[in-house]
């Protein structure tokens, strides 16, 4: 068995990254420890392309493709699936239409097959789009009852108001009601093409073999009306500090979102950022947010901060789940400690802590295909460079407490924080 | 799960079974305790993982936030579960800090501090964490359900315990459980990774050697009798989803039955898998019941599960009911696709279809080593590794006439309670 170890993290001599000439993307790391494959990947056809009376046609449209082709019936292509014990999903989000496969490796030219079928010739029967309707109104139903669902749902509504970011990929009852089996198709012909169309692969199989199977089955593809991404908005950035309370009666628990918008992926801040929010309410048992909430007060199970940079700005949040009597309690130690981050920054040895942890962490993230897929992704959708894994280490111990503070008061203001509240 | 193991037993006890791996910079090691929510006795419900949540809590040589500060700095990751029949505590760490994690679960064997000021803030912290379960329509009908199955096994009660127990339970109650339950000759330590066996061993001996065996505490045994009927049961809560679950007393772990009961499971709600760290699952579209239930918009999922434990526990099967649709209709379904495996022998190829499957979800749950290290030690809980190792040769082994007979026999409405979640109100939206 080949050993991996430091110095073998993915990187430029062993990722293949190949171009067709088509726009597709294909990104293959060869792994012969296990006998699997796994397969990942996106299309620029997320939910921005959406109207907003049909929000949530992104992601019908994705969740679709997979209820009957041109060669096979639901039901063959989840026999085929199922028996092989593959499976494939499809879902999306804001700007991509994303999708997730992994088989044993003999399986792999059929799993291909069955990706370019669902991707090329999706027949969207009509039967087959009212169960999935069915489907997604009763997740809909069961996320509007949903605490923290609805508290983030609610939060995202705040920080992005009169953004794309502001409305939820899968949409709401009356926007999924509204979408027509037409619908799908027209957004399936429209939007769905190489171009953009991006594949990492790893596993138990050599990049040529996988190379022709993708030339064979996606390598004439076209797709002349394929549209450029919709360009985001400015971010209009809060103006005073402002709380929404969703109430949801006969629960036992209420769910809290405090924060605001943070860095996109691509900024200089991300690093620092990230590294911050580590210490504010990740590190360890979820940091000083942790420390305080959890550890200290005795008020919640579950405590933390995260900051989810995407493309565009994505949220800086503190979220807890806490007894409806202690919301108060909670909400002012939380905005306590978003304060006192901005004021006083974070201690050098904090820092280092979070920074060893980042570093730490880094084989454990990549041990399987599922996890080096993801960071393939990562390096293709944000523009990282085949060698980012190892340059990881040096990106990380570059930042700096002062790095840290000038991001955290670039996008935390603690008088101008979204503030979701929901529960009974 | 190829072999390759080896198992040692040391002077007091400790139970030490150890896996090289050498596909990544990683080791992860599991210490498994003989207790769970099975040895509580009523008014000391949730002691079991309350004890584990104190584990976190310091030893004069790892203050609370040494500890967590140690291994985070090194890039590992920990936690504990508490089962019905189990508790188990892990790290997975870079390969050469994992003596760190060693030292952690020697240490806590015997010197964790169980502070009467932490034990007063963790209880709120506890009661948060049922009240956040309790938010779930689903947990309501499974805690309703379980406790209906179990009149006199102490398998009646949530792991989580009940709210009086949780606000009566004292520092003491602890730190007598602790006591009793957490001795080298009750657990087992399981390794797996990026080790050589002779150099880890030696340190295993060299940190657990000198802590002292206790007497053996025994389990809480009390045998569910027999059940005679059916039981049926309504939970009322908010929402607008019905959901349904069917709950038959199922053969133990050990019970030549339980894979047998595996291979229906599969059939009926597609195959579960033995990871708990990633590898992902298979999705259940051409299992029976999809096609019966969902495909027939009865309902919009349904899922199963089946447990390995000590004494004969539940197999659960939970349907999400089509908004359209009356639970009736559902169960009457369900109830036809019984009776069909009760009645008809299920065709060969259908077995070794099940069988595939269970092999590819083993294979993708094998490229993490935390689920190798878990899987290591997780079978010791309720029959021995060689339970493990043998697994998908007992599936293979299965035949229809066993399917069968095992339908015949677990799967009656006689031997089952069958809860429904009922929705009481409808919030309005924005």
């Amino acid at each position: 068995m080949k050993k991996m170890n430091g110095n073998s993290l993915p990187g430029i001599d062993d990722i293949t990254r190949i171009l067709l000439p088509n726009g597709i993307t294909l990104l293959i790391r060869t792994n012969f420890n296990s006998p699997s494959v796994v397969i990942g990947g996106f299309l620029p056809c997320g939910s921005l392309f959406d109207p907003d009376e049909k929000l949530g046609l992104a992601d019908f449209t994705a969740s679709a493709l997979l209820r009957g082709s041109q060669k096979r019936s639901f039901q063959e292509i989840f026999e085929e699936l199922e028996s092989a014990g593959a499976n494939l999903s499809f879902s999306a989000g804001g700007h991509t239409a994303g999708f997730n496969g992994r088989c044993l490796v003999e399986d792999l030219p059929n799993l291909f097959d069955l990706l370019a079928d669902a991707l090329r010739y999706p027949v969207f029967p009509g039967e087959q789009v009212e169960r999935l309707r069915a489907q997604f109104l009763t997740s809909l139903a069961i996320r509007a009852q949903d605490t923290a669902d609805m508290a983030s749902l609610t939060f995202d509504q705040i920080v992005f108001q009169d953004h794309p970011y502001a409305r939820p990929d899968d949409g709401w009852p009356e926007t999924i009601q509204a979408i027509t089996r037409d619908d799908l198709v027209d957004f399936h012909r429209i939007h769905y093409g190489p171009r953009g169309l991006v594949i990492a692969l790893v596993g138990a199989a050599e990049p040529a073999v996988i190379c022709e199977l993708v030339e064979k089955m996606l390598g004439n593809w076209s797709n002349p009306f394929q549209p450029e991404s919709p360009s985001l908005p400015e971010l209009k950035p809060l103006q005073k500090s402002i709380t929404r309370i969703i109430r949801i009666p006969g629960k036992s628990q209420t769910d809290l979102v405090i924060g605001t918008s943070g860095p996109r992926r691509k900024d200089p801040e991300f690093m620092p950022a990230s590294l911050g929010n580590s210490v504010l309410g990740q590190f360890g048992m979820a940091g000083r947010i942790g420390e305080v909430v959890r550890e200290r007060a005795g008020l919640a199970y579950y405590a933390s901060s995260s900051l989810s940079a995407g493309i565009g700005p994505g949220a800086w949040d503190v979220s807890a789940g806490v007894n409806p009597r202690n919301i108060q309690k909670a909400r002012d130690l939380i905005c306590r400690e978003i304060a006192r981050f901005v004021e006083e920054g974070v201690t050098v040895e904090e820092l280092a802590d979070s920074q060893s942890n980042f570093i730490g962490r880094l084989p454990l993230s990549l041990e399987s295909n599922a996890g080096v897929v993801n960071a393939l992704l990562n390096i293709e959708r944000f523009d990282l460079g085949l060698d980012y894994y190892r340059c990881y280490k040096d990106m990380v111990r570059q930042v700096t407490p002062e790095g840290v503070q000038a991001a955290a008061s670039k996008y935390l203001h603690p008088d101008k924080l979204a503030i979701a509240i929901a529960g009974s | 799960m190829t072999k390759g193991h080896s198992e040692h037993l040391l002077a007091n006890g400790l139970k030490v079974l150890l896996k090289e791996i050498h596909t990544a910079p990683l080791v992860s090691s599991w210490l498994w305790y003989r207790v769970g929510s099975r040895d509580e006795t009523s008014g000391h419900t949730g002691l079991s993982h309350w004890c584990e949540h104190m584990q976190f809590k310091g030893t004069p040589r790892f203050p609370p936030k040494v500890l967590d500060r140690a291994v985070s700095r090194d890039g590992g990751m920990w936690n504990a579960f508490t089962y019905l029949d189990w508790t188990t505590y892990f790290e997975t760490m870079p390969a050469d800090k994992i003596d760190l994690g060693l030292q952690i679960e020697a240490d806590r064997m015997v010197n964790s501090l169980f502070d009467e000021r932490e034990v007063t803030s963790e209880r709120t912290v506890i009661i948060s964490e049922r009240e956040g379960s309790e938010n779930e329509p689903f947990f309501l009908l499974a805690e309703a359900v379980q406790n209906a199955a179990f009149r006199v096994h102490p398998y009646h009660h949530e792991v989580i315990g009940d709210l009086p127990d949780l606000l009566s339970i004292s520092r003491e109650d602890l730190f007598a459980h602790y006591r009793t339950f957490y001795t080298p000759n009750n657990a087992v330590l399981s390794v797996a990774g990026d080790f050589k066996t002779k150099e880890l061993l030696a340190r295993i001996q060299a940190l657990f050697k000198p802590i002292a065996s206790g007497p053996n505490p025994g389990r809480l045994t009390r045998p569910e009798p027999g059940v005679n009927g059916e039981h049926r049961l309504e939970v009322e809560g908010p929402g607008e989803t019905c959901f349904l679950e069917i709950a038959y007393h199922a053969p133990s772990a050990a019970d030549d039955d339980f894979f047998p009961a595996t291979v229906l499971d599969s059939l009926l709600a597609g195959p579960s898998s033995l990871n708990m760290f990633g590898g992902g699952g298979i999705s259940n579209k051409t299992s029976r019941l999809y096609r019966s239930l969902v495909e027939k918009e009865l309902a919009v999922s349904v899922s199963g599960g089946l447990s390995a434990t000590i004494d004969p526990y539940l197999y659960n099967i939970v349907i999400t009911v089509h908004p359209k649709q009356k639970p009736d209709e559902a169960l009457a379904a369900f109830d036809v696709e019984i009776l069909r495996l009760q009645n008809e022998p299920v065709p060969v190829a259908e077995i070794a279809r099940a069988i595939k499957q269970a092999r590819a979800l083993f294979a993708y749950g094998s490229e993490n080593i935390t689920n190798q290290a878990f899987w290591l030690g997780h079978a010791e809980m309720f029959a021995g590794y060689d339970w493990f190792l043998t697994y998908l040769e007992k599936l293979a082994n299965v035949t229809p006439a066993d399917l069968k007979r095992v339908a015949q026999k677990y799967l009656r409405p006689q031997n089952r309670v069958v809860g429904t979640y009922v929705p009481v109100e409808v919030r309005e939206r924005k």
